[in-house]
């Protein structure tokens, strides 16, 4: 069916090629576990490094490096609340949770299996749905994206835990710092208060180790006791058997994984969304769809396992237009494109037909790299993991701090960075116990850029129509994404109200409507 | 177990501050740059990785260090379409020429003019060398109608055209501009975040026409897109048939054209090693190979030849943007 198929079958399992998946695995995880060093960095590095090997393996070797990079972001999200990548915000969500409960090697376990599956499912769709799904892609234009954007807004509906007013406000605040520097669309420059390098805005590493980290390393130093008392807990009940039992868990929730892995492929085929987008959203409809949503945000395996096997779905979904179309689905595929293009490979449908069997070797060496995660991270996570259990809490704190700093510089190499997680990680406290949810600001700064492209590019390419604005509801998808906007704003109001009404029943039958623990399997 | 766990997270801590360049600040080379260089160059780019910019330097890294005879260590400090990496080349970096930053005309023309406080001056760039550049071309789909640039520009003398491109006060932009002051076309610039981004936008039939760069074209081009016109002085070898704006009758020369700069206070010596070394540079075999490949046009204007040719820019950008009304202030 693919010609030059066996031929790449052939030489991924050459010795060679094995060795390159191990080395790209192993440094990827490094820098991915590194808050500041994201995969499109680390790839970069890579690049002249590709110069010396012949294509086909230079390409195997950033392939690997790339799933790892991402699936490596998920450590430090459990461990200490740092998301690695902005592919794995929504991990910190029950992630750091779980590890507060002296859970943190379930956590750990359960986001390996789900990115390997993640990943295989991108894989999965790169090699047998990429040339035929790639124009799907083309159909969305400025006003699509404007949509996908409000679509995410409405996800602070379930982040907003206690006040969806407060959440709302949160949101805002997040939107308005996304709004800082040269404006996306006319080249305004915008709050920067004078200071010239507030051009470049509020990048989203350094707010996301302002917001989630340093408040989490503040309430470290404020109450010790908490943590002493989950880590001992963690070192001295070691469960027998925690390993295939949290695997087989993972993998008896089959509607979870299934959910996030095409949520994953597909956003990560949209070149104007990527895995930062993929995590939440895959979260969100996780959460949405539980029949015991009250315990996501407080220690819930789907949870974990939502986000992080979405974002290893977008490493294979971004790069079916990649590969199709010659467009990169995400940052990290533009290093990718331009090692293609290095080495005289113009991506296009052609590609696959004239040069099959690199194609097709670079596809399955992922395939290879996203198994080998499993043995890889499972060392790797879970030493960590003992590591930082182990590790006293006036040990611990000073690491984070140096960790968040050098996490803020490295996004950059800029030191007002570091000055900025500082403020931002004072304010997220402050804001916190104000009743602010940060998950909520830190989804304004990821749509707000989304949001205010698809605005002004829309209404600037529909400028002939009589009204521009029309376009945003004329336009078949963005008229159904408008209505699922619709559905999911109307969702959690018509879900209190079931449960309004289930209380009432529950009381006037004297059953207790509360759900049994362990016995939250999906519909 | 322990020691080799605490190894690993060393290990790790290591990697990350080798990354992120922590040997940046170097000691003051000597004097007067006779002894240029005495070691380490940092070789600074103001964008992201990844992009065309980023590429190029990263496979002019080897090339570069056999010319200078001393190491080339390459980040990238991105942000404001390269402004906070010129404003701080303008303020802040040693003019030792151990520092050296990626620059881009027409950014560092437009920026100043436009934004007013951009935080450096277009005449606070020092240039030591323009090695490249990607001119302007116009792309449109193949069955949208429009055979020729005569057609395309007609069709916008009677309803309103769109066309995508590469970010607001860019040379997509102002080709944009300028081509539609020169044939009064009614021409509607849709920016987006870069060249890459652009292009689904007119594949998808969101916009009517594209103004990206050659190289970009090249990529249209394979996908069934049609390429116009091309903003270039002469036709390009990779256009053979495609016929040059000014040829059409519009004066108008527009693209990206890439160099490399140094503080203000650079001593002459410090530049014109520097130039020497990026004239090697493009002297490679294999440069020469990969650039014709990707469509990148080498150029080669020394210190002297680049300051002449950005003030000839600066006075025909000011002159453009004054007609729109787009100068800040």
């Amino acid at each position: 069916m693919f010609p030059g198929f066996e031929d790449a079958l052939a030489q991924v399992v050459s010795p060679q090629m094995l060795l390159l998946c191990v080395v790209g695995v192993i440094g990827g995880m490094a820098v991915g576990a590194t808050p500041g060093l994201s995969a499109t960095v680390g790839l970069a590095l890579l690049l002249p490094v590709t110069f010396t090997l012949d294509p086909t393996s230079g390409l195997v070797l950033m392939g690997a490096f790339y799933a790892a990079a991402i699936f490596g972001g998920s450590f430090t999200a459990i461990l200490v609340n740092a998301p690695g990548t902005p592919s794995s915000i929504a991990t910190t969500f029950d992630g750091y949770p779980m590890t507060k409960q002296g859970r943190s090697e379930t956590a750990i376990i359960a986001v390996t299996t789900a990115s390997v599956v993640g990943g295989l499912t991108g894989v999965v769709g790169l090699l047998f749905l990429g040339p035929l799904i790639a124009d799907v892609v083309l159909e969305f234009g400025p006003q699509e994206y404007f949509w996908l954007g409000i679509f995410g807004l409405t996800m602070i509906a379930s982040l907003a835990a206690k006040s969806l007013l407060k959440g709302f406000a949160a949101g805002f605040v997040g939107l308005l710092i996304s709004t800082i520097g040269v404006a996306p669309v006319g080249g305004d420059v915008r709050f920067t208060f004078g200071v010239t390098e507030m051009q470049g805005g509020v990048p989203l590493i350094v707010a996301l180790i302002g917001f989630f980290t340093v408040p989490a390393m503040l309430d470290l130093i404020t109450n010790p006791a908490g943590r002493s008392a989950a880590m001992h807990k963690e070192r001295t009940q070691r469960e027998p058997g925690l390993l295939p039992r949290t695997i087989r868990y993972v993998l008896s929730r089959p509607l979870n994984l299934g959910r996030s892995a095409v949520i994953g492929t597909f956003v990560g085929m949209l070149p104007g969304a990527g895995g930062n987008v993929a995590n939440l959203v895959a979260y969100n409809e996780a959460k949405r769809a539980s029949k015991t949503p009250e315990r996501f945000g407080k220690g819930e395996v789907d949870g974990v396992v939502a986000p992080e096997t979405a974002n290893n779905a977008v490493v294979g979904g971004g790069l079916i237009p990649l590969l199709t179309l010659g467009i990169p689905g995400a940052p990290a595929d533009a290093v990718i494109f331009g090692v293609l293009m290095l080495h005289g490979l113009r991506p296009g449908s052609e590609l696959f037909t004239e040069q099959g069997p690199l194609i097709f070797t670079f596809i399955l060496a992922l395939a290879v790299a996203v198994l080998l995660l499993a043995p890889v991270g499972l060392v790797a996570g879970r030493g960590l993991q003992r590591t930082v259990v182990r590790t006293p809490t006036h040990l611990l704190v000073p690491a984070i701090a140096l960790l968040t700093i050098i996490g803020s510089y490295a996004v950059r190499n800029n030191p007002l960075d570091v000055v900025l997680m500082l403020g931002l990680g004072v304010a997220g406290y402050g804001l916190r116990h104000l009743g602010l949810p940060p998950p909520a600001i830190v989804l304004g700064v990821v749509l707000g850029p989304i949001i205010e492209s698809g605005l002004g590019q829309g209404l600037l390419a529909a400028s002939g129509d009589a009204y521009p604005w029309m376009s945003f509801f004329t336009r078949p998808i963005s008229a159904v994404i408008a209505i699922v906007v619709l559905l999911a704003l109307a969702w959690p109001l018509l879900a209190r109200w079931r449960e309004h009404r289930a209380a009432s029943r529950g009381t006037a039958t004297g059953q207790t409507t509360e759900t049994k623990a362990g016995a939250n399997d999906e519909a | 177990m322990r020691t080799s766990r605490r190894a690993f997270l060393t290990t790790c801590g290591a990697a990350a501050l080798s990354l992120t360049g922590c040997a940046t600040r170097a000691v003051p080379g000597g004097s007067q740059g006779t002894d240029y260089p005495a070691h380490s160059v940092q070789y600074i780019l103001p964008f992201d990785p990844g992009g065309e910019s980023d590429t190029t330097a990263r496979m002019q890294q080897k090339p570069l260090e056999d010319a200078l005879g001393t190491s080339v260590v390459i980040s990238n400090r991105p942000g404001g379409g390269g402004a906070v990496g010129w404003s701080e080349l303008a303020n802040q970096v040693r003019p030792d020429g151990y520092t050296i930053m990626g620059a881009n005309i027409p950014h560092v023309v437009l920026q100043p003019l436009a934004r007013g406080e951009a935080g450096y001056e277009t005449e606070d760039i020092k240039w030591a060398y323009i090695f490249q550049s990607t001119p302007n071309a116009l792309v449109v789909s193949a069955d949208g109608g429009h055979e020729t640039l005569e057609d395309f520009l007609e069709a916008a003398q009677s309803q309103e055209l769109t066309l995508g491109g590469s970010g607001s006060f860019t040379a997509n932009h102002t080709g944009t501009l300028t081509l539609a002051r020169e044939a009064d076309a009614q021409l509607t610039y849709v920016p987006f975040s870069g060249t890459a981004a652009a292009s689904p936008a007119l594949l998808g039939g969101q916009v009517d026409a594209l103004m990206t760069y050659n190289t970009e074209a090249l990529n249209l081009q394979d996908k069934g897109m049609r390429v116009l016109a091309v903003a270039s002085e002469e036709r390009l070898a990779e256009f053979p048939d495609v016929p040059t704006l000014v040829e059409s009758g519009f004066d108008t020369v527009e693209g990206a054209w890439r160099g490399v700069a140094v503080p203000p206070d650079t001593p002459k010596a410090v530049i014109d090693t520097l130039a020497d070394a990026f004239a090697q540079v493009n002297k490679d075999p294999e440069i020469i190979e990969r650039s014709e490949e990707l469509g990148y046009h080498l150029e080669d204007m020394g210190p002297a030849e680049s300051a002449d040719f950005i003030e000839r820019r600066k006075e025909a950008d000011q002159k453009l943007l004054e007609q729109f009304d787009m100068l800040s202030g």
